[in-house]
């Protein structure tokens, strides 16, 4: 309804039962938003908002080229990813894989993502599309948002419940 | 892509941008079956399907005045799918923020290497 107001969230959809797919704008040209996205010094200041401090970001930016980033979780344990460069269209498109090495033979379950950035008047509208092997771990990767997110503060379940009174 | 996969379980069922727009509306309370085709600006059979998909799953109950069907939200079923996928939304979204602040400390460097390569 208001979705034109939300242009500083992440929209998150699930287009089919195996994928999930991330939409947001920034307020910066592509050029920037894929320099932010590929070398590692400035990855490392963004990425582990999701779980904790960075401590090891490399990536090899070619086709076959392979990545790796690993945090320190808030609990002390390590979280690592890693996958591979599928293709890559420098300020436009990027296909990878993405394992998470959390769960037993990570690459067998690794996503394949694929980030388009289309720029219009100098903003950029990033699309994530995670497919997901199968539905199974589609979910499971949901659910694992929803433990990180009831860490954070009440005041924001407290706007998720205000929309549904 | 017509024929990609979607289950109607309740996680669909919020995730669908569709879905998401008549939860909105009808979360301000009951509406009848035309206004909610009108806010939309669907056709009435495409409304009509994923008002099915969302009865299926709980989230919204249905009632009959006169010849009017009258849809409501059932907050109690959808709270919890509703929380999984904005909470996932949240960390994506946080995540987002702290890659704006990144692009803001970006854009002085790469005008200033512009500018100043008269100076150098």
């Amino acid at each position: 309804m208001d979705a034109m107001t939300h242009s500083g969230k992440a929209e998150v959809t699930l287009p089919t039962d195996d994928q999930i797919k991330v939409v947001r704008e920034f307020d910066a040209p592509a050029n920037l938003v894929y320099r932010a996205v590929t070398e590692p010094e400035l990855v490392k200041r963004w990425w582990g908002a999701r779980r904790g401090a960075m401590t090891v970001v490399e990536i090899d930016l070619r086709v076959g080229g392979k990545w790796r980033y690993v945090m320190d979780a808030s609990n002390g344990e390590e979280v690592g990813f890693h996958g591979e460069f599928r293709e890559i269209v420098p300020n436009e498109r990027i296909v990878q894989t993405e394992a998470y090495e959390g769960i037993p033979d990570p690459d067998d379950s690794a996503n394949v993502n694929t980030m388009t950035l289309v720029e219009v008047d100098g903003r950029t509208t990033m699309e994530v599309l995670i497919q997901c092997v199968n539905k199974e771990s589609r979910d499971m990767q949901i659910a694992s948002g929803m433990e990180e997110g009831m860490q954070e503060s009440y005041d924001e379940l407290e706007d998720v419940a205000k929309s549904l009174a | 892509m017509a024929r990609a996969a979607t289950t109607a379980d309740a996680f669909n069922a919020v995730a669908e941008p569709r879905r998401r727009q008549i939860l909105d509306a009808v979360a301000g309370g009951e509406l009848p079956v035309n206004d909610i085709v009108a806010l939309l600006g669907l056709g009435q059979p495409q409304v009509s399907k994923h008002l099915r998909v969302l009865r299926e799953v709980g989230a919204v109950e249905v009632r009959s005045e006169g010849r009017q069907r009258i849809y409501r939200l059932n907050g109690e079923a959808l709270k919890p799918i509703h929380d999984w996928v904005k909470d996932y939304e949240r960390t994506w979204t946080k995540q987002f923020e702290r890659l704006d602040e990144v692009l803001e400390d970006l854009k002085p460097k790469e005008q200033g290497d512009g500018r100043d390569d008269s100076q150098r």
